[in-house]
């Protein structure tokens, strides 16, 4: 860290920012939103074999205790306008996962009833592709988020109205 | 085969007339009856041949291939008798429109709804005829054949290599 431990052995340094941005990878709380068979795979990854509670992720029934929704399955233009009424309702700042081939681009249904990508309408932080995915790369994808809101710049700042938070690509 | 039906024989006797067609294959009976007299029968079917169930409703396009466009279908089932019967009318584009079986079977109520979103077909006397599946402001009948897959706003799907 370059610092030489001046102020003993249970003191760490940090910046404000690094706390932040811990503090929000390591408590992701996903709305439990399901769509089809996509949202089996998310229950697995959340039941205790895969145990998403060991990363901090706890699924919560109201999208005011979300930062992240996982959008796990088909999107039909009848369901889009309920999904953008969720997405409002969760505070700043917030994460959208794109869960398997449909949510990505529309998958197999390349029809007149289904949104082609929810990135249509919803700014997607993550992919993950597969039919469903399995719960290794649901994992994957959401450990790509934790990669991500580690990089935020500003957290901190933004969190105390001095400017915005900067986002980059997850590596 | 079909002629030895009970519920074929009792049709034939008594709506002669309406009566367009009877065919049978591999044990399934349809019987295609003309538009005007649909109601009549299927209440008899009901009444006197107890056929209480109505399974389902649905219709099939027949763009380019039939003069009269749509064909009306209803799956019954006597649960007393243990015994399916399918009844067929056609309908035309033109007068495009049918009797609800809803005055005899309350379940028709939103089989036809469901009928009259994805063809288009109007029933007469129906009690609640909108939309069931798709949203209230959609403009068009998806599943008519002159409907594109992909929807009024896309481009057609050319082949993997468009």
């Amino acid at each position: 860290m370059g610092v030489d431990n001046p102020l003993g052995e249970n003191i760490i340094t940090t910046s404000l920012d690094k706390l932040v941005n811990w503090s929000r990878k390591s408590s992701i709380w996903p709305m439990t939103f399901g769509l089809a068979c996509c949202a089996i795979e998310m229950m697995a990854t959340g039941a205790s074999h895969n145990d998403l509670d060991r990363f901090g992720i706890i699924f919560r029934a109201s999208p005011r205790q979300s930062d992240c929704i996982i959008i796990a399955g088909t999107v039909t233009k009848k369901m889009l306008p309920v999904i953008k009424v969720v997405y409002e309702q969760m505070p700043e700042p917030k994460w959208v996962i794109a869960m398997g081939a449909c949510a990505c681009s529309g998958g197999i249904f390349d029809t007149y009833s289904v949104v082609q990508g929810i990135d249509e309408a919803l700014p997607v932080d993550v992919y993950i592709p597969g039919c469903p995915p399995r719960p290794e790369a649901l994992l994957y994808g959401i450990m790509k988020l934790q990669d991500k809101i580690w990089n935020d710049k500003n957290s901190f700042g933004s969190a105390i109205g001095l400017g915005e938070r900067t986002e980059q690509a997850a590596a | 085969m079909a002629e030895n039906n009970r519920a074929v024989i009792k049709l034939k006797e008594k709506f002669a007339s309406s009566i367009v067609d009877v065919v049978e294959f591999r044990g399934e009976v349809t019987v295609t009856v003309t538009k005007s007299d649909i109601i009549d029968i299927l209440s008899f079917l009901k009444s006197s041949l107890s056929f209480n169930l109505l399974t389902d409703v649905t219709a099939i396009d027949y763009l380019g291939k039939k003069t009269e466009r749509f064909m009306m279908v209803y799956q019954l089932y006597s649960i007393p008798n243990k015994d399916r019967l399918r009844i067929k009318a056609a309908v035309a584009e033109n007068e495009c429109s049918i009797q609800s079986a809803t005055q005899v079977w309350q379940t028709a109520n939103w089989l036809e709804r469901e009928v009259y979103d994805l063809f288009g077909i109007n029933f007469e006397n129906h009690p609640d005829l909108r939309r069931i599946l798709m949203t209230p402001d959609w403009v068009g009948h998806p599943l008519r054949k002159d409907y594109p897959l992909q929807g009024p706003d896309r481009e057609p799907y050319k082949g993997r290599l468009s």
